[in-house]
């Protein structure tokens, strides 16, 4: 509105210099932008309408591999397994998250500063080393699970088989995560001005009435970030199926997640077209699901 | 058909070529691949004196490989060629190298020169054009020099894709302290195998005769050393059929000790695994040759106990084996200096380059080391100086001859676990398992372009 305004009084030819000089300064970030993220997108796009077979060549087949994904029962067995995930997974890490943001923020805790760097650590570890190290204690004869067993005269069940993989991976992701939520959280209950709790404190409040009348009401927003963030997550899982795949490969099939089923295609079936395809609809199924928590929220927020 | 019209439109002269010569070679045997290779050779441009000046250029090539013994060959080649460099690089071991070669070819850089790539995965590359014709470099003139077996793993089509690095006739490997303990006989047939799998459980509840869950180049070795032949394949069109009877005879026994809970459900080549051959809890593997190096280097704490023994027969005093694994040496297509490559795998494949990897361990596929008596009378301090290249070599001569791998070994062996691997984990029988196998791969050959026999 405001160029608008500028371009009146200058005529035509200023603004389209004005504009330029603009340009000039995005120039660099456009030209990283579009190709590190433009050309991707557009190359997988491109890649998704054609067909590349090892007899018979590349040939255009338009949209046969979007239909073809949409009636895929591996595709859909995958993306059933990450939604089951995000609805039990996600909720639980959340909460986690929640009770030890509140629990460092209340002050009440001793040794808080170390309390809050170790809930944080595992985040700092990288998926690959806590996958291993989990895999090597869920192990059910040399591992923790297999001393525990032993030395008690268990048999606890195997938490590499087929029936609990997905449980005992949510676990790897809850670890790993936890710390992660909890400092978006934390952060949040910083800036909180204090005289609120001053004045709460004044009219009588509880800890439990802060919590519930300020403190949550504060986190909103960025539980809702939190949120989106761990939906991305859970569509996207990836590193740690395919890390105890070594290990447990009946547990952990090609299909396990979406992306682990767009990896199996391309690297190991050399379908990279339907891999792409495979990638964008779970990409916009993820946009789609992000978009309406985000709307959700946002109407609460109102 | 649709597909031949799309072919014959789209598809590049060299590969119409290559299958038709494919179609023709498959009728007869590695025969008819040497000529093919031959005439290539004869029109090639590399020749000795290439190769030589090559090697006196110099340069450096990148090979891609897991191999152990290969350190020592690259450090001879480079002592004995000072101008070149080699850079050994092991960029995973199996399929995750596949993975990355497959990622290289696509993106057109950090192809290696050289690359390891297994029998049953040559196919695939080769039908891909990911790895270049060994036959205008020459290769058409080793006829001969090495064993049947693998010698036609690396024709393809009327191609030869690759030189045979080593081979892996099978035998069985056991755990002689612990085979004692129990009282023992070594298996000399699979029926003695089950019986024996049995007590041995039976006495030690904590031990196992072999470990398998699930693998599909150990299952398809177990069909073809069973004379079954489920894979047809004929230029580009395969066919699948895990109902004929080697199959069976195969699921037959497997699937009793599955039931029994006989075998070790531990993954090969897993921690657990190198564990459990240490202390005794899987007291014996059916696998190929190539073992013994990677017992001596992964078990430790086996040393002295584990001896070798040919593999269990179906029929008593039979002599049947096959082939488990094994690799090649091939040059990536878009590799940047081929000549210097293919100098470098003539060396280590069939020129100094195998003894120094006999000498490491390794079993090679030539057949003039095989025969070597120095070869055969070896003492292996490992197995308590047993001579086992003896027993591996007589295993090598008598692999059952006309088994062939499908040309997308690769994938369908990635989705084994998710067919087949339900027969170790649930109520699914291993038939059953292979069926919906031998469907997937199917589908998957169909989707690719093949032909598929009913």
């Amino acid at each position: 509105m405001v160029s608008e305004g500028y371009s009146d009084v200058r005529g035509g030819r200023a603004a389209r210099r004005r504009s330029w000089a603009g340009w000039q300064f995005v120039a660099p970030f456009m030209a990283v932008f579009a190709l590190v993220f433009l050309a991707p997108i557009a190359y997988s796009l491109h890649l998704s309408l054609f067909r590349t077979r090892l007899i018979g060549g590349t040939s255009f087949v338009g949209a046969d591999n979007y239909l073809k994904v949409l009636q895929d029962p591996q595709f859909w067995s995958a993306f059933g397994r990450v939604a089951l995930f995000l609805v039990v997974q996600v909720p639980i890490m959340l909460f986690l998250a929640l009770l030890v943001a509140l629990a460092i923020d209340s002050g009440r805790l001793y040794g808080s500063a170390f309390f809050r760097i170790s809930v944080f650590l595992p985040y700092a570890v990288p998926a690959v080393v806590a996958t291993l190290m989990w895999g090597f204690m869920y192990g059910t004869r040399f591992g923790l699970i297999g001393n525990v067993n032993e030395a008690f005269g268990l048999s606890l069940p195997d938490p590499l088989s087929p029936d609990l993989i997905l449980a005992s991976v949510g676990n790897i992701v809850t670890w790993e995560f936890v710390g992660y939520n909890m400092l978006i959280l934390y952060s949040a209950l910083r800036v909180v001005n204090p005289s609120l709790y001053e004045a709460a404190a004044l009219d009588g409040a509880g800890q439990f009435r802060i919590i519930w009348a300020i403190k949550l009401p504060a986190l909103r927003g960025a539980l809702l970030i939190a949120t989106i963030f761990s939906i991305i997550g859970s569509f996207q899982l990836f590193n740690e199926p395919s890390i105890l795949k070594t290990i447990v490969p009946n547990s952990i099939i090609t299909y396990f997640t979406p992306n682990y089923y767009a990896y199996s295609l391309s690297f190991q079936g050399q379908q990279f077209n339907y891999s792409a395809t495979v990638a964008i609809v779970m990409g916009i199924i993820t946009m789609v699901v992000a978009y309406l928590v985000q709307l959700r929220g946002m109407r609460k927020a109102v | 058909m649709a597909i031949t019209r799309r072919r014959a439109l789209l598809l590049g002269a060299a590969l119409t070529v290559s299958l038709t010569a494919g179609a023709c070679g498959s009728s007869g045997s590695s025969g008819g691949g040497g000529s093919a290779g031959d005439a290539a050779a004869a029109s090639a441009a590399v020749s000795d004196a290439d190769i030589r000046k090559a090697l006196d250029t110099g340069g450096s090539i990148t090979v891609w490989a897991w191999e152990p013994t290969l350190k020592q060959v690259v450090e001879d080649f480079q002592a004995k060629y000072p101008k070149v460099k080699v850079n050994l690089v092991n960029a995973g071991t199996g399929n995750d190298q596949y993975t990355a070669l497959q990622n290289a070819v696509k993106a057109g850089s950090g192809v290696p020169d050289v690359a390891q790539v297994e029998y049953y995965a040559l196919p695939q590359f080769a039908l891909a054009k990911s790895v270049a014709d060994l036959g205008a470099l020459g290769a058409g003139t080793l006829d001969g020099t090495f064993t049947p077996g693998p010698w036609s793993s690396v024709h393809v089509g009327g191609g030869i894709y690759g030189l045979p690095m080593d081979s892996g006739p099978m035998a069985l490997f056991y755990n002689k302290e612990v085979f004692d303990k129990y009282d023992l006989k070594v298996p000399a047939t699979w029926d003695e195998f089950a019986a024996a799998a049995e007590s041995l459980h039976k006495a030690n509840p904590k031990a196992y005769i072999t470990n398998d869950a699930g693998d599909a180049g150990f299952t398809t070795s177990m069909i073809w050393q069973a004379g079954g032949k489920p894979y047809t394949v004929d230029g580009t069109t395969v066919g699948i059929d895990f109902t004929e009877p080697g199959t069976q005879k195969f699921t037959a026994l497997w699937q009793k000790l599955i039931d029994g809970k006989l075998l070790a459900p531990v993954t090969s080549w897993s921690d657990e695994w190198y564990k459990g051959l240490g202390d005794g809890t899987i007291a014996g593997l059916v696998i190929g040759a190539w073992m013994p190096a990677n017992l001596e280097s992964g078990v430790k704490a086996g040393e002295g106990k584990w001896q070798v023994a040919p593999m269990p027969q179906w029929e008593a005093g039979g002599g049947a084996t096959a082939e488990n694994g094994g690799s090649s040496l091939a040059i990536p297509e878009a590799g940047p200096n081929k000549t210097l490559a293919y100098a470098f795998l003539k060396y280590a494949t069939v020129d100094e380059g195998v003894q120094a990897r006999v000498d490491g361990g390794a079993f090679p596929a030539t057949t003039a080391q095989l025969r070597d008596p120095k070869f055969q009378d070896k003492e292996f301090p490992y197995f308590g100086g047993q001579k086992v290249n003896k027993v591996l070599a007589e295993s090598a001569s008598q692999v059952v001859s006309g088994w062939s791998y499908l040309p997308f070994q690769v994938y369908a062996n990635s989705i084994f676990n998710d067919t087949v691997g339900k027969a170790y984990t649930s109520s699914t029988t291993l038939r059953d398992g292979l069926k919906a196998w031998q469907d997937a791969s199917l589908k998957y050959g169909e989707e690719q372009g093949f032909t598929v026999r009913q």
